[in-house]
C-alpha cells in the first residue's frame, strides 16, 4: 500500500502537465533532490549541513554539560565516557562546547549570507543593468575591496571595529560581497538584452521591477552556488578570527577560538585542538561538495 | 488619417571610427488596419526600424507620430501600451522561470489594470491555447504554443499596432500557417493595424497590403501584395528576393 | 542524375533511442534508405529525428543514446561494428558534415586559410607553401573574391555564407563521398543561398558523390534535391522524386504543401495539419 502511494506521489510529482502552481513548484523541488540523491558527494554535504542545523537547534537536547560552567577540578580531563571529548583547561565539557559551537557557526555563515547576497546583488546588477559611468563608479570600488587578501582585510575590519561576533560577521561580509557583485554584473549583462527583458521594458517595465522580478530568479542559482562555496572560506575567516581574539569573545563557545585556546596544552591534550579543527575541516569541506553539486545540479548551463 | 506615421528616420549606431548609419532617411505611412511589410537582407536594417518605432531603441532622429500623436525616443507608459512586439525566437522571448501566467499578469500590473485573471484567460482563449496552460513554464511548451503565448502578451495591453519582428521564421511550416491565420483572425476581428518583418516573400504577399524593400538602411520600392504576385516589381533586387522564395534557381550554365 | 548500380551509404531498419527520465524516447524509428550518387533531400517537422537520422551516419550521438539498425553500411565499411578510430579515419574524410552554423565547425583559434592548409597538407602532403597557394586557390574555387585576406580572417570573423563557403572548399580537397548537410543554408539571405547551393551543387555533380540534404524548406528541397525522405515523428512516412513532391500521396506530406504560403497560388486561408496517430505506425 505505502509503495503504491509513493509510486503515485512520485508519479504526480514528475509529471509536467501541471494543474496548478504549487504543482509546479513542488515539481521543480522534487526534481532538485531527485537530482541530489544521484550525486553521492553532494549528497554527503548536503546531509553534513543538515546534521550542522540539527545539532545547532538541538543543541541544549544533544549536550549533557553546560558549555560555559567552569569546573578547575575536572581540567584537562582526557575523553571518557562522562567526557566524551574530554575537557579544556576550565574543566568545561568539549564535546557540550562543540555541539552549541554549531550554533555560533551557522549564526555567522547564516548572518553573512543574509547581509551579502542582497547587497552584492543590488551593487553587480545595478551596475550592469545602467551600465556608463554608473558601471565603472561600482566596479572600481567592488576591484578596491577585490585586490586585498580576504584574511587581511577582515582582519583589518574586525580590529577597527573592535572584537566581538557581530563586528567578525561584518568584517567578513565585507569581504564576500565583492565576487558575488561581480557574478551579479556578469549575469545581468548577459540577460539585459533578452527578449524578454526588452518586452517588459517595452510594457512600461521600470529597473527596478527588471532587476527584483525578471534578474534575480536568473541570478539565484548561481549566487546560491557562489555563497555556498564561499561558506568554507566564511568558516575558516571567523575560525581564523576567533583563534586570534577578534571573533566571538570567551565564554562563547566558537570552534576557532576552541582551536587557539587549546594550542598551550597540544602536547597533554590533544582533544583542545583536534576536535574542533576536525569540526572546521568538515563543515567546510561539506559546503563545498554541497557547492560543487549544486552547481551541477542548478545551472543551467550544465544541463 | 495613417495610425503610423514616419519621416526622415535615421539611425545610427556607435561613435568615432565605429560609427555606422544603419536607417537611412526612411519615410512610410501605414494606414490602420493595414499591414506593413518590411523586407530585406540581414542586417540591412529591418529590426532597427521596428525598435524605434516601438521605443526600444532611443538614438534616432527624424518624425515618427503613432496615432496621431508625435512621439519621442522617451515613451510614457499609455504611449508603450499603444503598440506591442513580437519577437522572432520564440525560445528566447519568455521569461524561462516565470510562469506562463505571471508573463502575462505583468504588463496588467504595470498598467494597473482590472479583472486580471479574466482577462489572462479571455487573451489565452484569443490566440487558442487552453487556461490550464497559465501554470506551465515555457520549457514545456512548444515553438508554437510559445509564439501563441508571446502574441498574447502582446495583446493584452490591447494595443493597435503590432510589431511582428519575424514572428513566424522559426517555426515548422505548418506551425506557421496556424500562427499567420491566427494574426489574420485577430487582425480582422480587432481591426490591428501590423507592421511585419520578414525575409520570406510569400509570408509577405500571404500577409501585407505593401511592402518595403530595404537595401543598405533604405527603401529601394515600396509594392503592393499585387504587384509582388502579379511579379510586376521594379527594383532587380525586389526579384532577387521573390525569385529565392520559390527556392533553388540553377544559375545559367555555360554548355560544357 | 538517378541511382547507380550501389549505393553509397545503405541504412536497414535504424533506431535511435534516447533514456530519459520520464521512459525512453525513441527519436528514430525504423528507418530504411540508401543514398547513391545523388541529392537527397530529408524533410519534416522540428523533432521529427532529421538530425539524429544524420548524426547516427556519422557515429555522433550522445554518448547515452542507442543506435540500433539490422544493416548500416558506406561504401566498404560496416557502421555498426567499425571501432571507434576508424570512425575518426572517416569523419571529415569520408563523409562530411556542414552544419547549420560553421562557427561550430571550425576550430576558434586558429585562421580560416591555417585550417584549410592544414586539410591540404593532410591530405595531399604537399610542403606549406604550397598548401597556401593550394588553399588560396580553393577560396577562389568557391567564388570568395578576396581569398587572401580571408586566409587571415579568424572563423568569427567571417559570415555565415563565407564560412559555409569555407567548409564546402575544405571538402574540395578532402573528396569525400558523402556529405551530409545539416540545414546548411538556414542562416542565409536568399541571395547568398543562391551562390552557396550553386557551389555545392557543382561539387556533387563534378565529383560524382552523394549528399544528405536536411532542410525542413519545402521548397528548396523540392528544387535542389533529386530525390526527398519525408519524415514524421521518427518514421520515413514516403519517399519521393522531388520533381514529382506536388503529386504527393501521404496525407502528412500533402498537408506540409497546403501549409505553405505560396506567391503562385495565393490563398485567404491557410491550411494547418491535422494529425493522424496512424502516421507514426504506418
Ligand atoms: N545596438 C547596436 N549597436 C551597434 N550596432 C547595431 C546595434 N543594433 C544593430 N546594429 C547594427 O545595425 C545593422 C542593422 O541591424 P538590424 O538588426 O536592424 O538588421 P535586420 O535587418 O533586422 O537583420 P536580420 O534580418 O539579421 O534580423 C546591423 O549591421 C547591426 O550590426
Ligand atoms: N540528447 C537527447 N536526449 C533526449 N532526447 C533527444 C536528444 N536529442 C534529440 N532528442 C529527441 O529526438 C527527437 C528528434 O530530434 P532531432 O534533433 O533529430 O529533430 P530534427 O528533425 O532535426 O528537428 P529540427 O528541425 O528542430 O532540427 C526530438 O523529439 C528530440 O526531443
Ligand atoms: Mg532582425
Ligand atoms: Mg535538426
Amino acid at each position: 500500500m505505502a509503495t503504491r502511494y509513493f509510486n503515485d506521489l512520485h508519479n504526480w510529482l514528475i509529471n509536467e502537465e501541471f494543474s496548478s502552481l504549487r504543482q509546479a513548484r513542488l515539481h521543480k523541488a522534487y526534481v532538485l533532490w531527485l537530482n541530489l540523491i544521484a550525486n553521492p558527494l553532494a549528497l554527503a554535504g548536503f546531509l553534513v549541513v543538515l546534521a550542522l542545523v540539527l545539532i545547532a537547534t538541538l543543541a541544549p537536547l544533544l549536550a549533557n554539560h553546560d558549555p560555559i560552567l567552569q569546573d578547575l577540578t575536572m581540567a584537562l580531563k582526557p575523553p571518557s565516557p562522562i567526557n566524551w571529548f574530554g575537557t579544556d583547561e576550565f574543566g568545561r565539557d568539549v564535546y557540550s562546547r562543540l555541539v552549541y559551537g554549531a550554533r555560533t557557526t551557522l549564526y555567522i555563515s547564516v548572518l553573512v549570507t543574509v547581509i551579502v547576497a542582497p547587497i552584492g546583488f543590488a551593487i553587480g546588477a545595478t551596475a550592469g543593468y545602467l551600465g556608463g559611468w554608473v558601471d565603472v563608479v561600482l566596479m572600481r570600488i567592488t576591484d578596491i575591496f577585490l585586490s586585498f587578501p580576504s584574511l587581511v582585510l577582515a582582519l583589518a575590519f574586525s580590529a577597527a571595529l573592535g572584537p566581538g561576533i557581530e563586528n567578525a560577521v561584518i568584517a567578513i561580509a565585507l569581504t564576500v560581497w565583492p565576487p558575488i557583485a561581480r557574478l551579479a554584473r556578469a549575469e545581468t549583462l548577459t540577460f539585459r538584452a533578452a527578449d524578454f527583458v526588452v518586452a517588459a521594458e517595452l510594457q512600461g517595465a521600470g529597473m527596478g521591477r527588471i532587476l527584483f522580478r525578471h534578474i534575480v530568479p536568473l541570478c539565484a542559482p548561481s549566487i546560491i552556488i557562489r555563497l555556498t562555496l564561499n561558506m568554507s572560506s566564511v568558516i575558516l575567516t571567523a575560525a581564523g578570527l576567533g583563534f586570534l581574539g577578534l571573533g566571538a569573545q570567551p565564554p562563547m563557545p566558537e570552534w576557532g577560538a576552541m582551536a587557539a585556546s587549546g594550542r598551550q596544552y597540544l602536547l597533554d591534550a590533544w582533544w583542545l585542538t583536534t576536535v574542533p579543527g576536525i569540526a572546521i575541516l568538515l563543515v567546510s569541506l561539506a559546503f563545498n561538495l554541497l557547492g560543487d553539486g549544486l552547481r551541477d545540479i542548478m545551472d543551467p548551463r550544465n544541463a | 488619417m495613417s495610425i503610423i506615421s514616419v519621416n526622415d528616420l535615421v539611425v545610427s549606431f556607435g561613435s568615432g571610427s565605429d560609427f555606422k548609419q544603419v536607417v537611412k532617411n526612411v519615410a512610410f505611412d501605414v494606414e490602420p488596419g493595414e499591414t506593413f511589410g518590411l523586407v530585406g537582407e540581414s542586417g540591412c536594417g529591418k529590426s532597427t526600424v521596428l525598435g524605434a518605432l516601438a521605443g526600444r531603441i532611443k538614438g534616432w532622429s527624424g518624425s515618427i507620430s503613432i496615432d496621431g500623436e508625435a512621439v519621442g525616443p522617451k515613451r510614457s507608459r499609455s504611449q508603450l501600451a499603444k503598440q506591442q512586439m513580437v519577437f522572432q525566437d520564440p525560445f528566447g522571448s519568455l521569461h524561462p522561470r516565470h510562469t506562463i501566467g505571471r508573463t502575462l499578469l505583468e504588463p496588467l500590473e504595470i498598467h494597473g489594470f482590472d479583472q486580471r485573471q479574466e482577462r489572462v484567460e479571455r487573451v489565452l482563449r484569443d490566440v487558442g491555447l487552453p487556461p490550464g496552460f497559465r501554470h506551465r513554464f515555457p520549457h514545456q511548451l512548444s515553438g508554437g504554443q510559445r509564439q501563441r503565448v508571446a502574441i498574447a502578451r502582446a495583446l493584452i495591453l490591447n494595443p493597435g499596432i503590432l510589431l511582428l519582428d519575424e514572428p513566424t521564421s522559426a517555426l515548422d511550416v505548418s506551425i506557421q500557417a496556424e500562427i499567420l491565420n491566427l494574426l489574420k483572425d485577430l487582425r480582422e476581428r480587432d481591426k490591428l493595424t501590423y507592421v511585419l518583418v520578414s525575409h520570406d516573400m510569400a509570408v509577405i504577399a500571404h500577409l501585407c497590403n505593401r511592402v518595403a524593400v530595404m537595401l543598405d538602411g533604405q527603401f529601394v520600392e515600396v509594392a503592393s501584395r499585387e504587384q509582388l504576385l502579379r511579379g510586376s516589381v521594379q527594383h532587380p533586387y525586389t526579384r532577387t528576393l521573390l525569385d529565392g522564395s520559390r527556392g533553388y534557381v540553377p544559375p545559367p550554365k555555360l554548355a560544357s | 542524375m538517378p541511382e547507380q548500380s550501389k549505393p553509397i551509404l545503405s541504412v536497414k531498419n535504424m533506431s535511435v533511442q534516447f533514456p530519459t527520465l520520464s521512459g525512453v524516447v525513441t527519436a528514430v524509428n525504423n528507418v530504411s534508405f540508401d543514398v547513391g550518387r545523388e541529392k537527397v533531400g530529408i524533410i519534416g517537422e522540428s523533432g521529427s529525428g532529421k538530425s539524429t537520422t544524420g548524426r547516427a551516419i556519422m557515429r555522433l550521438q550522445p554518448a547515452t543514446a542507442h543506435v540500433i539498425a539490422d544493416e548500416m553500411r558506406f561504401e566498404d565499411v560496416d557502421l555498426l561494428t567499425a571501432s571507434e578510430s576508424e570512425m575518426r579515419a572517416i569523419r571529415g574524410r569520408r563523409i562530411s558534415m556542414i552544419l547549420q552554423d560553421p562557427k561550430y565547425s571550425l576550430n576558434p583559434v586558429m585562421t580560416v586559410g591555417e585550417q584549410i592548409a592544414e586539410t591540404v597538407i593532410l591530405h595531399e602532403r604537399l610542403g606549406r607553401r604550397a598548401a597556401r597557394e593550394r588553399t588560396l586557390a580553393m577560396l577562389e574555387r568557391v567564388n570568395i573574391r578576396d581569398p587572401q585576406r580571408v586566409f587571415n580572417l579568424y572563423p568569427h570573423e567571417v559570415s555565415g555564407g563565407m564560412g559555409q563557403r569555407i567548409m564546402i572548399s575544405m571538402m574540395l580537397i578532402s573528396s569525400p563521398s558523402l556529405i551530409i548537410a545539416d540545414e546548411p543554408t538556414s542562416a542565409l539571405d536568399v541571395t547568398v543561398r543562391q551562390q552557396v547551393l550553386s557551389i555545392l551543387d557543382d561539387l556533387i555533380r563534378e565529383r560524382n558523390i552523394g549528399l544528405i540534404f536536411i532542410s525542413h524548406d519545402l521548397n528548396l528541397v523540392k528544387s535542389f534535391c533529386d530525390r526527398v525522405i519525408i519524415m514524421y515523428a521518427g518514421r520515413i512516412v514516403e519517399t519521393i522524386e522531388a520533381s514529382k513532391l506536388d503529386q504527393a500521396t501521404h496525407p502528412y506530406t500533402c498537408g506540409l504543401l497546403e501549409a505553405l504560403p505560396s506567391l503562385d497560388r495565393p490563398r485567404d486561408r491557410l491550411e494547418t495539419l491535422k494529425r493522424q496517430a496512424s502516421w507514426a505506425e504506418a
